[in-house]
Formats: C-alpha cells, structure tokens, sequence
C-alpha cells in the first residue's frame, strides 16, 4: 500500500505539494555596467560582454582610460558592429566612472584593483546592484626540485612566459614571486637566467612588453629601490623610465616584509623565496591573503594533494600557468582578497542570468489540511505528510487514528 | 554581558584555520546535531514563536520546524554527492590536461536573520553554511526575542561552538560584527538595512547575500477554480504569519467583471478559515510589534484609501491584532500600494482586461515571487516569459518557497 501510493505521489515531493510541476528558467538580468581594465583591455572587456549578451542583457561598457588607443577602438567597433541602441561603449576616466557608478543597474562586473573594487561595492550598495569584482593578488608557483632536464626545461619556460611573457607581469593570474627549497634555488635560478636569455634575447626592450604608464613605473622602481631589497638582485634590475620599460629582474630572498614581498607586484619583477622544505611553502601561502591563482611546478602527487586541499585560491594549476584562462570549461574568478563572481564559457552566462524558477500547480487536488482553522487532526496528517506516512493519514482521515 | 565580536570572529578564523570543519564527519555532525535539536525541543520551538509572533502550532510547525529539518535531511542526502569534485572537461588548447571543480569552504560566514520566521530563516542559511563546512556566526532578529534567546541556548548546547556561534542584540552588536571581516554575509531583512549591510562588507571586499521582499503580486483570472484560488490566495497571505512573508501575495490584480466574485469567494473562505470575529481567532498570528502595527495602520488609515476598504479592517492595538482587511481600487500613488505591505490588508486592484496585469506589475520593481491563477495557457506563458520576480508560481502561492525542496 505505502509502495502504491509513494509511487502514485512521488515520493520526493512532500504530499503537499502533489501535483505540481516546477522548472528553472534563465532570464537576462537587464542592464549591466563592465568596467574593464588596462592590462588586457580588449580580453576583460570583451570577455564579459560576450556573456551578458549571450544572457540576453543589455550593456554599459566602460574600458580603462589607461588603454586609450584600445578603449578607442573598442568603442568605434563596438558601435559599428553591434546593435548600439541595446550596446554601448562610454569612454573616461575617474568622474565618468564616478557618474556611471551612480547610475541603477542590474549587475555592475569589475575588473581592477581591490581600492576601486572598494569604491564600486560602496556606490552599488545604494541600488542593491549585485556585483561582481575580478580582482588579482600575489599569485604563488611553487617550484618543486625536478629531476628531469626535460621536466627543468618546460617548467623553466613556462614561468618565464606567465611572468616576463605575459604583458610584462602586469596580469592578475601572472607569477607574482617563486617559491623553491634551498638546495635547487641555485640550479632553478641558473636556469632562469639561460632561459630569459633565450627566449628575451640580449635586448629584452625589444621584446618585453611595456609597462603602461610613468606612475606605474616609477611605482615598480620604487619596489627595486629599498637598499635590503636591491642586494637581493640576481639579474636585471635595470630600467628606463622614459621608455617605460623594466627588465626582467629575479631576486632572491627580498626581506619578507618589504613591499615587494607585501604588494601584488603587477611587473617584471620576479621575487625567487626560499624555504628548507617544499612542503613549507604551503604553511607560506597559508599565511597569506588568497590569491587568484596558486601554480605549482611537480610531479610529487602527495604535494599536489595536500597543496589542494590545505590552501584556497581562486584556482590551482599543476605544471603549467595562465593557461586556466583559456579553458572555458573552468570557472575564472577569485575569493577572497581576489575577489568573487565567476566567468568564461558558460559560466559568463550565468554570471548574467537570474534563473527563475517556476511552480506550476493545477487546481485538481487541493488538500484541506493545508488551510485553518487548525486543529489537531490537520497537524497529525501534515505530521504523517512531512514524514511520507501516507498509510497513517488514510488513517486519521478515516478517523482510525486519533492524534 | 557585551560580546566581543572581534574575540568571536579570531576563534572562529582559528577553527577554521585547523580545518576541523572541512571534513565530512564534522558537517555530518553537525547537521544530525540541528535535526535532534529540533526534534527534542519542538514544545519550546513552538512556544517561542507564540511568544513572539502568536504564531499558529499549525504554521511553527509546517513553515518553520518541518521544513527545516527537510533541508538538514536533503544536505545529510546529498552531501557526499555535494562534497566530491566536478570533472571538467578540456579542450584541446590545452591538451594535453585534465582538470576538476573543487567545492570548498569560505571560511567564517555572517548570518543575519530576520523576526518573521525567526527559526527557519536563521537555521536554513546555518544548513547551508554548515554543509558547505564553513564556520558561523548567527545573529537573530531581536525583533524576536523568544526565539532570538532559544536559538543561543540550544545551538550552544548542541552545535560545535567553537565554530558555530550565536551573537544575539539589536543595533550596535550588528554594527559591532558588520565591521569584522568576514568571507561572506547572508542577510536577510529589509532593503533599508541591506543597503547598510552592502556599504560596510564593500569596506572589506565581503560578497553579499541578501534576501529581501518586494511587493509580490497574485493575477486572478476568470474561468478557474475560484474556491481552490482563494484558500491558496489566503493560505499564502493570512495564513502565513498573518501576511508578514517575503513570499505573501501583496496585492491581487483581476479584472473589473471579475472583482467581486473574487471579493465574495475571499470574504466566504476568510470566514470558513477565522470565522466571524477574526481578532479572536487563535489561528492568526499577531503583528509582530507596535512599531510595525503603527505603520500597518497608517497604510490602513490613509484617507485616500481607507474608503476603499471593503472588508475587515478591525483593529486591536492592545493584543497587537489587525483583521483580514480586503481594499478595492485603492489610488496607484497611496502609500499602501508604493510599499511592502508586510500584514493583513490586501488591495485588489482591477484592469479592463486581464493581459493588462502585466503593466501594472512592470511599473513597479522586481518582486520576489510573483502569483498567477489561471487555465489559460497562453497567459501562463506570457506571463513566464514577461514577468520578472525571485520566483513565480502558477496556480497557488508561496509554496514554491516552503515545500518544493529543489528550488
């Protein structure tokens, strides 16, 4: 009997909400406002925009004022490609953003530094808007003692290119500073130095990205310029400010309280910190904010268990680095100190999506213990309902069982 | 005795730190802990929300104990499932690789709670944090104070506390845990605390959630079953905490050839379910504080719309009790119809067709649950597709919230 009627009323709805129907529907949100940033001015730009549309939003993008030929071009190709009365590009600075900001939207997705990301939640909180901060920190790769030349090799490089390689530095998922034990630091640092070599040549000018601007400039000097921090310097450490250009520079073991150990770096200055153990570079990134993103360079499984499950970042690569932007099957986005919201693929979608869900009832049963007055017997049977005892309200209803 | 928020959150950090709350057995734990307690002391549960609220057994029971417990039996269900990582597939950009989502906790999470359903909307977001192996501050609505010192006394002696506290008070304790930081805060209230919740976790980067209201409409067309209707318009309005629901229909919107057969079928089914002298009716929570049932009568009292009142409408201030009040056609500008009503008056307002509802609603914000009664296929899927709400459901109302577990 209680076979029957579990299959007659389903027996994962309560008794109550039998019959019913109920579905998920994704709705656009309306409109939203991307702030984009400087160091990939047409990727986070685009990227987002790509979702909201998709979601079926329509978009506010305002592209950084720091990027000015990219923030121009964005716009004119966005107003001649796209449909400019549902999608549009407002070019500015500081008081543009500060007008936007005061402006009611359905979501606001921020792409830049935790000060600003500070100042866009404090004008959202006004209108409620839900907002999104994709934010940076000072993204670790842990670099275990390989044994293999061919394993020193790609792993060498692959640093290389996610810190000197990759606009510079001045990417929020860059290398932000190494961690090695003590005993492979020299042969990893050797390695460095050959590759930067290779892959930069003897005039890095020529082939290192610029960085964007005098204030940034003299900002990454000013990390190098601490005297306990420049005796530290194994290679580069020069610059031109008027080119705008910083070469890539290791140091190894900069005091841990120096700004360049304390500051996302955001530049071409790669911090080598050396520990006895491998494993103590867990308790190392513990101790610290979270960043977006934690590499680290082994083969020994036991680390990469325990580098998982004992740290928390926005995401964690084996082997490699920068490359979970391009897997669109991976949620991008931080937590913590770097930030909160997801993106790319379809995760964008959602990002802009609210999912609405639907309940559907029909008007065919209509159960009276639902409704007052109440009285014992009612309670009894929602009692038997909520415990999916259907036997046991045939019986009270019956008047078989008394409560 | 002043709690030092600061000293709470350090502890808190601490316990999570040492990774105690990551592990299975420990949300396993912790999840059987509320279900017993909840079990052990429904008398108490029960007599609080009286105390508080005067709310029915029928409605401590079904709104608020049952369907927690429902949610701490589902994450016990599925929390294995929950835990265990996500394959993710990957392309070939980036072969060769593999790679998998891996669920883990935020850290130390803020609840703020509200006075309505004092114990479900406490404890469902503790599930929920708990499962996701988080550590918890709670922080009841003082509004309810029975339920605010029951929820202390038993979480204390059943939950984990060094990761699981409750801080109660009112204002300054608030402020005093808004200024820690946190990994995450879950509100739910007003929009007017919201805004204060949203300004101080920007301070900190703290990503919010926050469960409001709104005023959530019930479209009431013709040719259905309006007996069914009704008790499901009054079972989601009156019989809720005496209309005092993020989820209640605020107002109906039917048309003008069909407002009073709605206003009878209301009128007859009000006093099937309280009877004739509804003040009296033990079946009816009470409005919740003088402060509330001062605004509820100012909305009552408007002279724009007290003359529109076509049933109800009594009033006792001693025992806090307003009747079911029905109004019809009050002006679009009255106060009652510009703000989340939150009690027992329900203005009906009526259009020339019933395809006009749609306007009325679009011209006012996004509710959190909007309601429609109907067979005809066509307005349901006009009605899906152009109105935007927290959720909607189609012939009943709130229940969508209470019983369907998966949404």
């Amino acid at each position: 009997m209680n076979y029957l009627l579990s299959w007659i009323f389903q027996a994962d709805l309560p008794v109550a909400a039998f019959p019913s129907r109920a579905e998920l529907v994704p709705e656009p949100l309306g409109v939203i406002l991307v702030i984009s940033c400087w160091n990939f001015p047409f990727g986070v730009s685009l990227e987002p925009l790509i979702g909201a549309i998709a979601a079926g939003n329509t978009v506010v993008l305002k592209p950084s004022e720091l990027a000015p030929a990219s923030s121009s071009v964005l716009a004119n190709t966005i107003h001649t490609y796209l449909d400019n009365k549902a999608i549009k590009v407002i070019q500015g600075g500081p008081s543009i953003g500060e007008k936007l900001l005061q402006q009611k939207w359905d979501k606001i997705f921020f792409t830049g530094s935790a000060k600003v990301a500070r100042i866009v939640m404090t004008a959202a909180a006004i209108n409620l808007t839900p907002v999104a901060v994709e934010l940076g920190g000072k993204c670790p790769a842990i670099v275990d003692s390989l044994s293999s030349s061919w394993d020193k090799e790609i792993a060498t490089k692959r640093i290389l290119a996610a810190k000197f390689g990759t606009c510079a530095g001045q990417a929020c998922i860059a290398i932000d500073y190494i961690l090695v034990e003590k005993k492979f630091s020299t042969t990893l640092v050797k390695l460095l130095k050959a590759y930067i070599l290779s892959m930069f040549g003897e005039i890095p000018k020529e082939s290192v990205g610029r960085i964007i601007n005098k204030n940034h400039c003299s900002r990454l000097r000013k990390l190098l310029d601490e005297p306990s921090v420049k005796a530290t310097i194994v290679h580069g450490g020069s610059y031109d400010e008027d080119a705008l250009f910083m070469e890539p520079t290791l140091l190894v073991d900069p005091p841990l309280k120096s700004e360049i150990m304390t500051e996302e770096i955001f530049g071409p200055l790669l911090p080598i910190i050396t520990v006895e153990k491998i494993e103590d570079s867990i308790e190392f990134i513990k101790s610290r904010p979270r960043a977006l993103a934690i590499y680290a360079f082994t083969n020994n499984e036991t680390l990469k268990k325990k580098l998982a499950s004992e740290t928390s970042s926005g995401s964690v690569i084996f082997n490699d680095a920068i490359i979970q932007y391009i897997a669109d099957s991976l949620p991008f986005g931080g937590v913590g100190e770097s930030g909160f919201g997801r993106y790319h693929g379809k995760f964008s979608f959602d990002m802009f999506t609210h999912e609405k869900p639907v309940a559907r009832r029909s008007f065919l049963t209509d159960f009276w213990f639902r409704y007052p007055p109440w009285n014992d017997q009612k309670l009894q049977i929602f009692k038997s309902a909520y415990r999916f005892n259907y036997f046991e309200i045939i019986l009270i209803i019956l008047g078989l069982k008394k409560s | 005795m002043v709690v030092d928020v600061a000293e709470v959150v350090t502890e808190l950090k601490a316990t999570y730190t040492s990774g105690k709350t990551k592990s299975y057995e420990w949300r396993e734990s912790q999840l059987k802990a509320l279900i017993k307690m909840a079990n052990d002391h429904e008398k108490e549960i029960i007599e609080a929300l009286r105390s508080d609220l005067n709310k029915p057994e029928f409605e401590a029971f079904v709104h608020e104990i049952s369907t927690v417990k429902s949610s701490c039996k589902l994450a016990l269900k599925e929390l294995r499932r929950w835990m265990s990582p996500e394959k993710a597939k990957t392309s070939s950009t980036t072969f060769p690789s593999s790679a998998e989502i891996v669920s883990e906790p935020l850290g130390v999470i803020l609840i703020i709670s509200t006075w309505n359903y004092p114990f479900l909307l406490s404890l469902d977001p503790v599930v929920g944090a708990i499962a996701a192996g988080n550590a918890v501050v709670l922080k009841p609505s003082e509004i309810a104070p029975a339920t605010s010192l029951l929820l202390s006394k038993l979480l204390g002696e059943y939950m984990d506390s060094s990761a699981v506290k409750v801080v109660e008070g009112a204002v300054p304790e608030t402020t005093a845990l808004l200024e820690q930081n946190w990994d995450k805060i879950f509100y739910t209230g007003n929009g007017k605390v919201g805004r204060i919740v949203l300004a101080a976790a920007a301070k900190h980067l703290t990503p919010v959630i926050l469960e409001l209201g709104g005023k959530s409409p019930v479209v009431v067309d013709e040719n259905i079953n309006l007996e069914v209707a009704t008790r499901r318009i009054i079972g989601g309005k009156w019989a809720s905490n005496c209309g005092q629901t993020c989820v209640s229909p605020d107002y109906v919107i039917t048309t003008k050839a069909f407002a009073s057969k709605l206003i009878d079928a209301l009128i007859s089914e009000l006093e099937k379910f309280y009877g004739n002298e509804p003040l009296k009716s033990l079946d009816l929570s009470r409005i919740v504080n003088s402060s509330h049932f001062n605004r509820l009568t100012k909305l009552m009292d408007d002279e724009k719309v007290f003359g529109k009142i076509v049933h109800g409408g009594q009033q006792d201030k001693t025992n806090l009790r307003i009747a079911p009040t029905i109004l019809l056609d009050v002006p679009e500008d009255s106060m009652i119809m510009n703000e989340e009503i939150f009690g027992p008056l329900l203005p009906i307002i009526t259009v020339g067709k019933i395809e006009d509802s749609i306007n009325v609603i679009h011209a006012r914000e996004k509710p959190l649950a909007a309601y429609l009664f109907t067979n005809d296929k066509k307005l349901m899927d006009v009605f899906v597709g152009s109105v935007s709400a927290g959720g909607l459901c189609i012939n009943d109302t709130t229940l969508h919230v209470i019983v369907l577990p998966g949404l």
